[in-house]
């Protein structure tokens, strides 16, 4: 015991004076939460539109009012030809033009049909879906509010409800991959390269002489880095939660039983990747090969996993990170208790457990 | 009574034989050296004795203990410093030594006798960071750290290599004192003026062990008359002597030759004019007795005769 405090307090000092470590794992979560909840974001606000109005009547103008207040458009250019309109796609001013044709309240009211046009640039074919969406969205709205106020005209009725996140915010989808993504790098990268690090610089040769047991060494590096990174999950979800207004519906409880399950298969993971290999170096290359790639492609983070190829999606399947993602989701933003995520519990313990008896092992007290 | 016994030791790593059928005795309380050039085989020796490594064929123990069986019990009573600098170079020279007194389950005070004479000497840099030490500061902290849980037997890979003149007798000095409180010690280097500190030693080469005595009697195995000849210019003079009929060997050692001859007959005077008929001027030549070195030549040559 005495001599698992001493090797924890060593580990601690090694953290605490190597600035590095420190950026990595103070400065990182910050600057990832940051980065993805502003810079790198699907949400789309003031995006410049242009108007040809060819009928200038009231309903145009109605649509035209509502499409500018919503926030999501600002009107920087009034066309008056169709040929202006290529010239200004050209330009690249405008991300999206909205065309009436002549007569449009007329023919709403007497052919009970009215056609606007939405001209988006598809060059960038997310940014022109998602404008093209909430253009449509709100045109649809204002006509469920025309529709009601002037008589009983029952008309096509479209509605789009989008569950437990109304506004789509991309913040809610990257919080649970940033978090997913940082606890690899702080507890499976760096308990990786700890241990390298000693077999590198030969302290390893005088551990594995010393009566240490090699739980004691395990365990002595498991602590510190588990501590840090549940200091960093915290300053991630604080941030989510404070910065991008993210709600959590779920136990704050279960969100933290979450994390260190899937904390711990973190680390187990760095252990036996540290026991595998030799130098620092590789331990990086081997992590960020093994952990990073797959956690940012393979885990539902960014790319979904349903519309991957089947074969791809058994990939996922062995990677940790989708379990923790898919776990997360279901208890901050759905808001379900344990009934939901029993099994991402599981199947990440279990993950752990191969781990450790692999590190263990693979963990040679001696060399044949 | 035998601290340490090494019994037909063998150790091959693929096809590259390391250890050919090593046997040694360390007897208790001495200071054994193992003395060989780069690549003889002393780490691997080494890297057996620690219980880091398993042998191919042989037996060894420490203490009566078997490397192989009893290496937990091992790792209690030895003390091990590895050749390469292995200490945590960003923590201070003081928790640098308190880790390694914890990880052995004991205090700084308890053995603090041990090491009192060492720990002096870095006592005043205790703060610093050990990485920002001197080569020989480095090693008296390791050598502490390796002495603070207070080993029955210590086991040095290379402590001097890359130390200063200075620093490197003040740690033979270290040594003989550790000597006195019964300490056996195993040592390993590639000087061979740090031989003749030893009580006994070993002479590797290529896996095998050509010699085990204590110095002077290494050094009397010999057997040939040696000269050291000096002249100004060394390296026509050793040109010169290599053609010399009566020439057994020789090598350039600092600025002199040392020859060894075939017969005892051999003099000075022979030499001095037969260098003179090549037109060497200022010729300095005396008879000297044969070192560590110019033994570990010798049998190093008989050895290669042999094999080939």
């Amino acid at each position: 015991m005495k001599q698992l405090i001493s090797f924890t307090k060593k580990e601690f000092r090694h953290i605490l004076r190597d600035r590095r470590t420190l950026l990595i794992v103070f400065a990182m979560p910050v600057v990832l939460v940051i980065l993805f909840g502003f810079a790198i974001t699907n949400d789309i606000k003031n995006a410049e539109i242009a108007i040809l109005d060819n009928s200038n009547d009231n309903l145009s103008t109605g649509i035209i009012n509502k499409l500018t207040s919503s926030g999501y458009f600002i009107k920087v250019k009034t066309l008056q030809s169709n040929n202006e309109l290529q010239q200004v796609f050209r330009d690249g001013q405008i991300k999206l033009a909205v065309v009436f044709p002549e007569k449009f309240s007329e023919s709403y009211t007497h052919n009970n049909k009215a056609q606007v046009q939405l001209i988006a640039d598809a060059s960038d074919l997310n940014t022109a879906t998602i404008l093209i969406n909430y253009a449509n969205s709100i045109i649809l709205n204002y006509q469920q509010d025309i529709s009601k106020s002037t008589s009983n005209k029952t008309l096509f009725d479209t509605t789009i409800k989008m569950l437990y996140n109304p506004e789509m915010k991309s913040v809610f989808m990257f919080v649970p991959g940033v978090l997913a993504l940082i606890m690899l790098i702080v507890s499976a990268m760096m308990t990786a390269v700890t241990l390298a690090k000693e077999k590198e610089m030969g302290t390893f040769r005088v551990l594995t002489v010393s009566p240490l047991k090699p739980s004691t060494i395990i365990i002595g590096k498991v602590i510190p880095y588990l501590a840090l990174s549940l200091i960093n999950a915290c300053i991630i979800i604080i941030l989510s939660m404070f910065i991008f207004k993210m709600p959590i519906h779920g136990s704050l409880f279960l969100m933290f039983i979450v994390c260190i399950v899937f904390l711990l298969t973190a680390v187990s993971l760095g252990i036996m990747i540290s026991s595998m290999v030799d130098t620092q170096q590789t331990a990086i290359i081997v992590s960020i090969i093994g952990l990073f790639l797959p956690t940012i492609l393979l885990s539902g983070f960014i790319f979904p996993i349903d519309n991957m190829p089947f074969i791809l999606q058994i990939l996922c399947q062995i990677f940790p990170a989708k379990w923790f993602i898919e776990a997360i989701k279901n208890v901050m933003i759905k808001g379900t208790g344990i009934e939901n995520v029993w099994l991402q519990i599981l199947v990440l313990n279990l993950m752990t457990m191969v781990f450790i008896t692999v590190s263990i092992k693979k963990f040679r007290q001696r060399n044949a | 009574m035998n601290s340490i016994q090494i019994e037909n030791i063998s150790k091959s790593y693929g096809n590259i034989v390391a250890l050919k059928d090593i046997s040694i005795n360390v007897h208790k309380g001495e200071i054994f050296g193992l003395i060989g050039a780069d690549g003889a085989g002393k780490s691997t020796l080494f890297d057996i004795l620690v219980t880091l490594l398993l042998p191919d064929k042989g037996k060894a123990t420490i203490e009566n203990l078997d490397v192989v069986k009893d290496y937990l019990k091992i790792r209690k009573l030895l003390g091990y410093m590895p050749g390469k600098f292995s200490l945590y170079q960003d923590l201070s020279v003081y928790e640098n030594l308190d880790f390694f007194a914890s990880i052995f389950g004991g205090t700084i005070e308890e053995n603090y006798d041990l090491i009192k004479d060492i720990w002096v000497q870095i006592e005043p840099f205790q703060t610093r960071p050990a990485g920002k030490l001197s080569g020989g500061m480095k090693q008296k902290l390791a050598l502490c750290c390796a002495l603070v849980h207070k080993p029955t037997v210590l086991c040095l890979d290379e402590p001097t290599t890359g130390v200063d003149p200075v620093s490197r007798k003040e740690f033979w000095g270290m040594l003989k004192r550790l000597k006195e409180k019964e300490i056996t010690i195993l040592i390993s280097t590639p000087y061979m003026d740090e031989a003749m500190l030893c009580d006994r030693v070993a002479l590797i080469q290529q896996g095998t062990i050509m010699a085990i005595d204590t110095p002077l009697r290494i050094t009397e195995k010999f057997g040939k008359k040696l000269f050291s000849i000096h002249s100004e210019n060394l390296y026509r003079l050793l040109k010169d002597l290599r053609m010399y009929e009566e020439t057994h060997s020789c090598y350039s050692f600092g600025q002199d030759v040392h020859l060894a001859v075939k017969s005892q007959a051999t003099s000075k005077n022979d030499l001095a004019q037969y260098l003179f008929s090549k037109g060497h001027e200022n010729v300095i030549v005396k008879i000297i007795n044969a070192g560590i070195e110019d033994t570990f030549m010798e049998l190093m040559n008989n050895s290669l005769k042999v094999e080939s």
